[in-house]
């Protein structure tokens, strides 16, 4: 849906443009063309990363790791497997819904979910090259600790 | 030459992915299945939103982004980043492109992290999913305090951003295509404004501050 309307809000604004000023917009596409093509690589980068992760870090896998421990281990486990991992909503939340279903803590589950929002381990090079090293390092980092904080307060809330 | 030098991480991991498919063939298609569904997934995103910033690039002047999300934007500047952010829809890599445009159009440091911020974990689509599959309090809480800690978040990483690795966003692509990446990164490079793709935001930023990152 969303992505329809994406596509239909570009090629829109495209012809309405053209219709305005043919110049200025193939210099626009020029742009768009030329931004593709410089980031490409570390596109492409994630693409072959995520790949690989996607495979060796299942639903199943990730359901063992982040619904088996408790305490201390089990966050730091369920807030690394939430780092690396980049799997869309449709799959994340049913699969932390089965995960409390079976028993799993409230604060685990939200340090796993803020950490695989916030916290991007695949897409690091990508954001690096865009930001460069030292925001990718502080804006990761930081999300990391804060995720922590995030899952004692709705893990108190939960569960009060 | 130099094409296949800017891909040779992604060669890398594809000859990785190859190896699997030929010790393992099973997982090895796995990985494939995997990719293909993102390749899918960035199809579906990227080229309207490049073709969109394209766009954007060439007809909203400079002020006007100034003007809601620049330095002295003030309190409409960071909620118009919040809504814009929690509107979208999309993996965290499409925010990134953006962010690059609105750094070039004088948005603030600030209103880009907290842009980014909001993109990651405040998307409405996101929450109203979340708040049917992990119930009322658990996503209401984790929104509510995620609104404080985004601010929060972008506000230390503005504090602890120096000056000159601020500048690397607005510039991340200033080197002509098919050039060395490691010339694009080297945030400095003074000859990077004056190549022939060089539009007149980009151009800006690299002549204003020819600056050379320190530790490089």
């Amino acid at each position: 849906m969303s992505t329809t309307l994406l596509y239909a809000l570009a090629f829109g604004g495209l012809g309405l443009s053209y219709l305005k000023d043919p110049a200025r917009t193939r210099q626009a596409v020029r742009k768009a063309l030329g931004a593709l093509n410089n980031i490409l690589p570390e596109f492409l980068v994630v693409l072959g990363l995520v790949g690989l992760m996607l495979t060796f870090l299942s639903p199943e896998v990730i359901g063992r790791v982040v619904g088996s421990g408790s305490g201390w281990l089990g966050m730091i486990l369920a807030s690394i497997v939430g780092s690396i991992t980049l799997i869309p909503g449709f799959v994340a939340f049913p699969l932390a819904a089965s995960l409390l279903d079976r028993g799993a803590g409230a604060a685990q589950i939200a340090l796993f979910i803020s950490t695989l929002m916030m916290v991007g381990v695949v897409t690091f090079p990508l954001e690096t090259r865009y930001f460069g090293r030292r925001e990718a390092l502080l804006r990761n980092g930081l999300a990391y600790g804060w995720s922590f904080i995030v899952a004692a307060i709705v893990g108190w809330v939960v569960t009060r | 030459m130099n094409h296949l030098r800017r891909y040779r991480i992604f060669l890398a991991i594809v000859a990785v992915d190859l190896v699997i498919l030929a010790v393992r063939p099973a997982v090895g298609v796995q990985i494939f299945r995997q990719s293909w569904q993102i390749v899918l997934q960035m199809l579906s995103i990227l080229p309207p939103v490049f073709l969109l910033l394209g766009l954007l690039d060439v007809w909203v002047p400079r002020e006007t982004v100034m003007r809601y999300v620049g330095e002295r934007s003030g309190l409409l500047g960071t909620t118009l980043s919040i809504v814009l952010g929690a509107a979208a829809a999309g993996p965290l890599y499409g925010a990134f492109p953006i962010a690059q445009t609105m750094a070039r159009k004088g948005a603030s440091y600030f209103n880009i992290i907290v842009f980014l911020g909001a993109w990651s974990t405040l998307k409405i689509p996101m929450f109203l999913f979340e708040l049917s599959a992990l119930g009322t309090s658990f996503a209401l809480t984790r929104w509510a305090v995620n609104v404080v800690g985004i601010i929060g978040l972008a506000w230390l990483v503005n504090r602890l951003m120096p000056e000159a690795d601020r500048q690397i966003l607005a510039r991340a692509d200033v080197s002509p295509p098919g050039g060395a990446p490691g010339a694009a990164r080297a945030a400095g490079n003074p000859a990077a404004g004056s190549g022939p793709d060089s539009g007149p935001g980009p151009g800006r930023w690299a002549r204003r501050r020819p600056r050379k990152k320190p530790g490089q």
